[in-house]
């Protein structure tokens, strides 16, 4: 044995990965490498005051009117699932992201890009659940675009939709009004869809079907507003990245720390079951119709008691709270009761997700 | 949630932890081998709730980051080719070679697919009659049997179209070379569970005897891993030096004799290098001569690849239990999980990546 030490220890280590000069996978994951990307890119670029607010709506005043102007794209596999299917994804993804800041969402886009070769049937089936998902919702998709691509070009469908929405509310809701002694409150379980979709994709199966949550959550919003006024300073729904990407972001543009207590976050036994086998975090995986909430403390008890008589709010909870200290960082106080730092991920959990 | 909640109950936590305090009166080293282990310390904050006189440090138990750098670089290469699926677990998607990795040779065209079982891996051989299906088979001995299986299987099916690219190595034999080094500090062992779980706690006992240190059967969850240290810690402070088993609801102390026998039909121990330790006597498993033509190595060669490694990166003291990763310069700076110096910040498991994502910054 001692012969492997004799010349010392040799430290093997490679050269660093810091510059891609290609697209990865992992510039899609919602994490670390996608908002460099969307930095050192499409920021740099297309520079101006509305987009370098980094929300996931544009907030417009136009001519006195307010309007929430949003867009996503689907390219979710597979297309159908527990609980959902692409064509509500597309819907209830875009009107949450109007939602986020406050607006009543109206009007949606639908653009589709189909493969060569891609069942009719299936396309009909996806179209009728976006109407039903819009009906539901209130919304109604006015325009739209159609383009199809060589077989292998594409994979059968992906789907952009874009929104817009009035903002009625006279005060900013967004990550820059969060204030150091506010609530963190979370709508309900997490990392619900994320597993389904996982499940699905890898043929696992768990004791019970582990749904997607997806949901259009501007109703939930609405009541909180009600309850709580200003007193609601930030909204986002925690899709990729999960809960620990939203938090990261909101500690790192409002400049606080976030502290949370893990006994608190709400986590079904199956997905937490699912989770456990595959070596993730429930904090990074994707939610569709879960919303994170920034409330100032002295309405925090009446904004929950509202979002609970909710049913997409009734398993909301209050799970931490935001202190001056640690400036950018999330942490949290583990059920052993020491404390570890919550991070957003660098690149790829799970593949295409939405 | 059941087979889990019980063993992260906080009210037990605490007694175990207060009884751990008062059975300390000196300062004790203990590693723990296993990565996994490393990360649900760090994860639940295990370290900080224990007597400051106790020091845990990391151990080798990390398949990816222990995988050498050329057999990485030669995984490259090969997943490069025309008509080839390069099938492997997830973590060593984005461990870098020394040019790139192989989340990288994917984006170039090249057809790498994650799975999570390498029968999966054969099941795509049986699909893919016109491609070459390479399975990555990385890990300890947990995972030895399962690719053994594959083969196993692959062979009993006539498929010509599948081969393993092993890289197996061997707990024991490391833990042996840990103690031997003139640089060990480590005065007991956290063994790794799942590690038993297949072979038993026998070849234990000669080491916990030749280097009087004691070696406690450890599982993963918090409770686990806290009676684990308990009992390492009653051991030293007793001059004792055995071997204990309290995972035994896991781990029978004989181990799985399907898995052991299903090994020896289709592996055999050679030598094998440790990245960041180096070459470890008899510290492997290979493909036995029956199963050359599963052997990826025989088929595409290893080439003659040699690489330089940069001096800044310390995973080898790290490894090794001799630095701790928030001892590193470039730890947090230079190298974070985005742009990783070593494989102990790249694999989920690593030390370093443990550090980074709950801890120490």
């Amino acid at each position: 044995m001692e012969k492997i030490f004799q010349d010392g220890i040799t430290a093997s280590c490679p050269l660093p990965i810091t510059e891609h000069s290609t697209v990865q996978l992992g510039h899609g994951s919602g994490g670390k490498m996608m908002n460099d990307l969307i930095s050192r890119l499409f920021l740099w670029a297309f520079d101006n005051p509305v987009l370098n607010q980094m929300d996931d709506h544009a907030a417009l005043d136009i001519s006195g009117t307010k309007l929430a102007f949003s867009t996503d794209s689907f390219v979710v596999d597979p297309l159908f699932f527990p609980g959902g299917d692409i064509g509500d994804l597309a819907v209830n993804g875009t009107i949450n992201d109007i939602a986020m800041s406050g607006a009543k969402p109206l009007f949606l886009s639908a653009g589709f890009i189909l493969e060569e070769g891609f069942s009719l049937t299936d396309l009909k089936r996806i179209v009728v659940s976006m109407q039903r998902a819009a009906k539901e919702a209130g919304v109604v998709i006015v325009t739209g675009d159609t383009k199809v691509v060589d077989k292998g070009k594409g994979d059968k469908v992906f789907i952009n939709t874009a929104g817009i929405g009035l903002i009625e509310h006279n005060f900013s809701i967004s990550a820059q009004a969060i204030q150091p002694g506010d609530a963190v409150i979370l709508s309900g379980t997490l990392a619900d869809h994320g597993i389904a979709i996982l499940s699905q994709r890898e043929g696992l199966s768990f004791e019970t079907t582990v749904k997607s949550d997806t949901a259009a959550l501007h109703s939930l919003v609405s009541e909180m507003l009600s309850a709580g006024g200003t007193a609601v300073h930030a909204l986002r729904d925690p899709t990729r990245g999960g809960l620990a990407a939203t938090l990261n972001e909101f500690a790192a543009s409002a400049g606080v720390g976030i502290r949370l207590d893990e006994q608190r976050i709400p986590v079904t036994p199956a997905v937490a079951g699912a989770c456990e086998m595959l070596g993730i975090d429930p904090l990074h995986v994707a939610n569709e119709g879960k919303l994170v909430a920034i409330v100032a403390r002295e309405k925090a008890e009446s904004v929950l008691k509202a979002m609970r008589q909710n049913p997409l709010g009734q398993h909301s909870v209050i799970i931490g709270d935001v202190i001056t200290d640690s400036p950018g960082m999330v942490s949290m106080q583990t059920k052993l009761g020491a404390w570890r730092i919550v991070d957003m991920l660098v690149g790829e959990q799970l593949p295409r997700i939405c | 949630m059941k087979y889990l909640d019980e063993y992260r109950n906080p009210g037990i936590a605490r007694r175990i932890v207060d009884e751990i305090h008062q059975v300390t009166t000196k300062p004790w080293v203990i590693m723990e081998i296993c990565g996994g282990q490393t990360h649900s310390i760090i994860k639940n904050g295990i370290d900080q709730i224990l007597p400051k006189k106790i020091e845990l440090v990391h151990g080798p138990g990390c398949p990816v980051c222990v995988t050498p750098l050329e057999k990485i670089d030669r995984a490259l290469e090969i997943a490069a080719q025309e008509d080839i699926i390069f099938t492997s677990f997830g973590d060593m998607l984005r461990v870098p070679g020394s040019q790139k990795d192989l989340f990288m040779v994917k984006s170039e065209g090249a057809d790498v697919r994650i799975v999570y079982s390498p029968l999966d891996a054969v099941k795509i051989a049986r699909e893919n009659p016109d491609k070459k299906i390479i399975f990555f088979a990385v890990g300890f001995e947990t995972t030895a049997p399962i690719n053994a299986m594959a083969a196993f299987q692959a062979k009993r099916e006539g498929l010509k179209n599948f081969s393993l690219l092993v890289s197996h190595v061997l707990v024991p034999p490391a833990m042996k070379a840990l103690l031997s080094s003139p640089q060990n500090r480590v005065q007991g062992y956290l063994a790794a569970g799942h590690v038993c779980t297949i072979m038993g706690i026998e070849e234990y006992k000669p080491i916990a005897k030749e280097f009087d240190v004691p070696i406690v059967v450890t599982g993963f969850e918090p409770l686990d891993i806290l009676e684990g240290i308990l009992q390492v810690v009653k051991q030293l402070e007793n001059g004792k030096a055995e071997v204990l088993n309290p995972y035994s609801r896991v781990a029978r102390n004989e181990g799985n004799k399907a898995a052991q026998e299903l090994l020896k039909k289709v592996f055999k121990i050679s030598d094998r290098k440790w990245r960041g330790i180096g070459e470890i006597p008899m510290s492997g498993f290979e493909l036995i001569d029956d199963y050359a033509e599963y052997d990826a190595e025989k088929i595409f060669g290893m080439g003659n690849i040699e690489v330089d490694e940069p001096q800044e990166c310390i995973s080898g003291l790290i490894l090794q239990g001799i630095k701790k990763p928030n001892e590193c310069a470039a730890f947090g700076k230079s190298c974070t999980p985005q742009s990783p110096l070593g494989a102990t910040m790249v694999s989920s498991e690593g030390a370093c990546s443990a550090y980074y994502s709950y801890a120490k910054r």
